[in-house]
């Protein structure tokens, strides 16, 4: 049982791997680069995952596998065309594998009805291969010989006869099709090729350009009609379908549209296999816009070329426990407190005529260092694995909410915290949501804009001054000010006549309880709004921000520490205890003068900073320890930033200096601490708790502050 | 008398000393033993929990066990050691007056606690073994443990 276990922990741990390399390939299709070989690897990573899907009886996952197979082996021998259309159901395929994947590692139970459709999907693009060779009525027992089904019977190929039916029924049509623009297409944002495209995505199409009437580029005068396109595209819809791709470039452009006889002369079969003949095949149509887009971001080009090298030549990798690394990480931890402990006792011993001494502690220093970053290089990984999830999360809300989006990914190769790279999955799932649906716009309306009718979204990692920052742009409308302004007056989060700058607005839509979506959809607008985004982002020691420009998009950045095991925190004493506040929520220092804390009732107090009260809070009082300074001593208050109460005013005993610390856990061997939210070890091997003074201000006990106000 | 006692039906123990008392706990339970190190007291944390030490990098609680067997606190001394004991992948610390030697038991020797003990002593108890000069409680550790944990957040 246990060794069938870790075969099947094995297979899943593959599964993820292929499935990554899987996305990887279709990301570079995407990006306009054909390859077969690309298509092999695609082919052999959906067989290999079948294969060892096929040992753990997983039925589900080896027939849909399967066909998804038969329709890249079409694909890989020629037989299929790579359109636009059969591009975008291999993608949801790969997307529904993957979900498939996880059904089964989770052991749960998927939507049959989901997986039917997606086969069907498959199926209508075999159907559709045969359909577009000679025979444009296709029988069910022709189409096997499509994939290898014959090879291995056991996997019969189960054509579904409705699509089929309809085939026969209408049958590929061909148009001739005359499309000349007037210049006030262009003026009103139109962009031929996205029609095409569009076309394209009907069927077969062929283009050809007539460039007669274009001048010589030195010629002075401007023509008005320079440009104009003979179509010809074989298609299943009907004309009214092809008069519709046209409906918003109506009287701006001269169009005719011709049928055809069933005949298809371009394309002559032979054993199965289409031959093209040498006319200009849009083949990417749709690839054409999405490069435009991806070369506008100048990183994309050469981080895609360092993917590519990088699958080449695989790196060997080695699978570790993470207990193991943790051990690894907490010994190492302890070395470099060990070092610095040797490096003060040698110092103390005045060796210094030493000089072999000096020379060892010094080597033994760096020594130490070296470990500590190479461990710390263990746990970082890239966020790719990340990013690559959330090309699918795109396509299933564009999808939801019938809008064309694309993602264009930046700095994939950037290393994170393997801890922040798992916590950080939630939030960015719903930021990138949300871009999606509140982001941009319809395609309609964008078209109306003059944007592309696919919007994009960027989702860039970079590294910037020991914090890792991500970004998630769109190129939507941006905030609507004035009905986010009007969304927060009408739920009360700030007074009506506000007088609020135009940051201040866009930072409305983090409060919680806030939430623009004027019709609850299904994907976003669940009353959890983007509060619970930052939450969570703070709660990685992080923050988050936006900026919106209206028309353009907007753009949320999110920075995080490059570790969780790391803290900067400022240290500070409370009676005997040496104590760290996360430098994160630190303000100021303060000494008031007499007359700036006040009393208010028996146990309240409050100073006064600028022309603001912000209670003060003992924390002697709150963590149960005596103060260890005298009642007179002048008060010494560190000023905090908190979720629940704002600003506050910690009072105590001495600050020391600021520091960067291993954190480590309190939960494992003892349980949570009201107030600490973990632990470290200070140089001299002593322990500090980390306070947390969101937990401290929430539990305030009050204390008899009356005695410490300054007089 | 262990000589004789079949091998798998033996169990051996550490013999330490708290509040003038002597414990044992089963071997398995105990990881090391070390002197006495600077302890970070922990707010809000009940009086037998001294506070938090660095076992090599880890945080560990350690506990008064002569407090958690009400018989007062440990005195400050040279001897005083803390034992690391082990309850499944909890590592905490136990600060004892001083341990005393390893025994080892034939099952059959251990003794039920008696009805008679009552209050902490009883939950804390698993059984009593004989030595040559008087008897030694077995330390219950989870249900030691377990009692002074504070409630998950």
């Amino acid at each position: 049982m246990a060794a069938n276990d870790a075969f099947r922990d094995l297979f899943f741990e593959e599964a993820e791997d292929l499935l990554a390399t899987l996305s990887d390939d279709l990301v570079r299709l995407s990006a306009g680069e054909f390859d077969n070989e690309i298509v092999h690897s695609i082919f052999r990573a959906v067989h290999s995952i079948k294969g060892s899907a096929g040992a753990f009886s997983l039925e589900e996952l080896v027939d849909f596998a399967h066909r998804y197979e038969t329709v890249l082996d079409g694909v890989r021998s020629d037989r299929l065309e790579l359109t636009p259309d059969l591009f975008r159901v291999v993608q949801r395929s790969a997307d529904h594998l993957a979900v498939l994947v996880e059904a089964a590692r989770t052991e749960q139970e998927t939507d049959r009805a989901v997986t039917e459709t997606a086969l069907a999907a498959l199926d209508a693009c075999l159907c559709a291969a045969s359909a577009t060779g000679a025979d444009p009525m296709p029988t069910a027992s022709e189409t096997p010989e499509a994939g290898p089904a014959q090879e291995e019977p056991q996997f019969g190929f189960v054509p579904l006869s409705l699509d089929l039916d309809s085939l026969a029924q209408t049958g590929p049509q061909s148009f001739d099709i005359c499309f000349r623009p007037h210049p006030s297409l262009y003026e009103n944002g139109h962009e031929p090729a996205l029609l095409l495209a569009q076309l394209a995505e009907l069927g077969h199409l062929e283009t050809e350009i007539d460039l007669s009437a274009l001048p010589h580029w030195s010629a002075p005068e401007i023509v008005e009609q320079a440009l104009s396109w003979k179509l010809r595209l074989a298609t299943d819809a009907t004309q009214d379908a092809i008069e519709e791709v046209f409906d918003f470039v109506d009287g701006l452009c001269d169009l005719t549209i011709q049928a055809e006889g069933n005949d298809m002369p371009e394309t002559v079969v032979q054993n199965g296999a289409p031959i093209e003949t040498a006319t200009t095949k849009l083949a990417e149509p749709d690839a054409a816009p999405t490069a435009t887009c991806i070369e506008a971001e100048t990183a994309e080009p050469a981080s895609a070329a360092k993917s590519v090298a990088a699958a080449d030549t695989p790196r060997p990798t080695l699978r570790v426990d993470l207990d193991r690394i943790e051990r690894l990480f907490n010994a190492v931890g302890e070395l470099i407190i060990n070092q610095s402990m040797i490096a003060q006792r040698v110092d103390d011993l005045q060796l210094h005529h030493d000089a072999d001494m000096a020379v060892h502690v010094e080597s033994y220093r760096l020594l130490a260092r070296d470990i500590q970053e190479a461990v710390m290089a263990i746990r970082a990984q890239p966020v790719k694995p990340l990013f690559q999830r959330m090309s699918r999360i795109v396509r299933e809300a564009a999808d939801g909410t019938g809008k064309q989006a694309q993602l264009v990914m930046v700095g994939e190769g950037t290393e994170v915290d393997k801890t922040v790279i798992e916590r950080l999955a939630d939030p960015l799932t719903h930021m990138i949501r949300n871009s999606v649906d509140h982001g941009l716009e319809g395609p309609e309306q964008r078209c109306a804009n003059g944007k592309d009718p696919v919007g994009t979204i960027w989702l860039s990692a970079a590294h910037r001054s020991g914090s890792v920052v991500i970004t998630i742009r769109d190129d939507g409308g941006g905030l609507d000010r004035e009905k986010v302004l009007g969304v927060a007056v009408k739920k009360g989060l700030v007074p009506a006549g506000a007088d609020l700058s135009e940051s201040e607005i866009d930072n409305l839509i983090f409060l919680p309880g806030f939430s623009t979506a004027s019709a609850t959809s299904l994907l976003s607008g669940r009353g959890v709004g983007l509060d619970v985004v930052r939450t969570a982002v703070q709660s990685l020691g992080g923050r988050v921000n936006i900026v919106s420009r209206p028309g353009k998009g907007t753009e949320f950045t999110i920075a995080l520490p490059l570790t969780l095991a790391v803290l900067d925190g400022m240290l500070i004493s409370v009676g005997n205890i040496s104590m760290l506040v996360p430098i994160s929520a630190v303000l100021e220092t303060i000494r008031p003068l007499a007359g700036e804390v006040q009393a208010v009732g028996p146990d309240e107090c409050l100073l006064s900073i600028r022309g603001r009260f912000v209670p003060v809070i003992d924390l002697a009082a709150n963590l149960g320890v005596p103060r260890a300074v005298e009642a007179d001593a002048p008060m010494l208050l560190l000023l905090v930033e908190t979720e629940a109460r704002g600003t506050c005013a910690l009072l105590v005993d001495r600050v020391h200096d600021q520091r960067q610390v291993v954190i480590k856990g309190l939960e494992s061997n003892y349980g949570h601490v009201p107030g600490v939210s973990a632990a470290t070890v200070l140089g001299d091997g002593q322990i500090a708790l980390i306070l947390d003074p969101d937990a401290i201000v929430a539990q305030n006990h009050g204390a008899g502050l009356r005695a410490v106000i300054p007089s | 008398m262990q000589d004789a006692a079949d091998q798998n039906g033996e169990v051996e123990f550490v013999i330490f000393t708290s509040g003038g008392q002597s414990f044992s706990l089963d071997i398995r339970h105990v990881r090391e033993i070390r002197g006495q190190s600077a302890v970070t007291p922990l707010p809000h944390a009940p009086e037998e929990v001294l506070g938090v030490t660095n076992l090599r990098g880890a945080v560990i609680p350690v506990f008064d066990l002569a407090r958690c067997f009400a018989l007062g606190a440990t005195v400050d001394a040279e001897r005083n050691v803390i034992v690391i004991a082990m309850n499944g992948t909890q590592t905490i610390g136990l600060l004892v007056q001083s341990v005393s030697e390893i025994v080892s038991f034939p099952r059959a020797n251990i003794q039920d606690a008696p009805d008679m003990l009552g209050g902490s002593a009883q939950s804390h108890i698993s059984g009593l073994v004989p030595l040559q000069e008087g008897m030694s409680r077995v330390i219950d550790l989870p249900s030691l443990i377990q009692r002074r944990m504070p409630v998950p957040a």
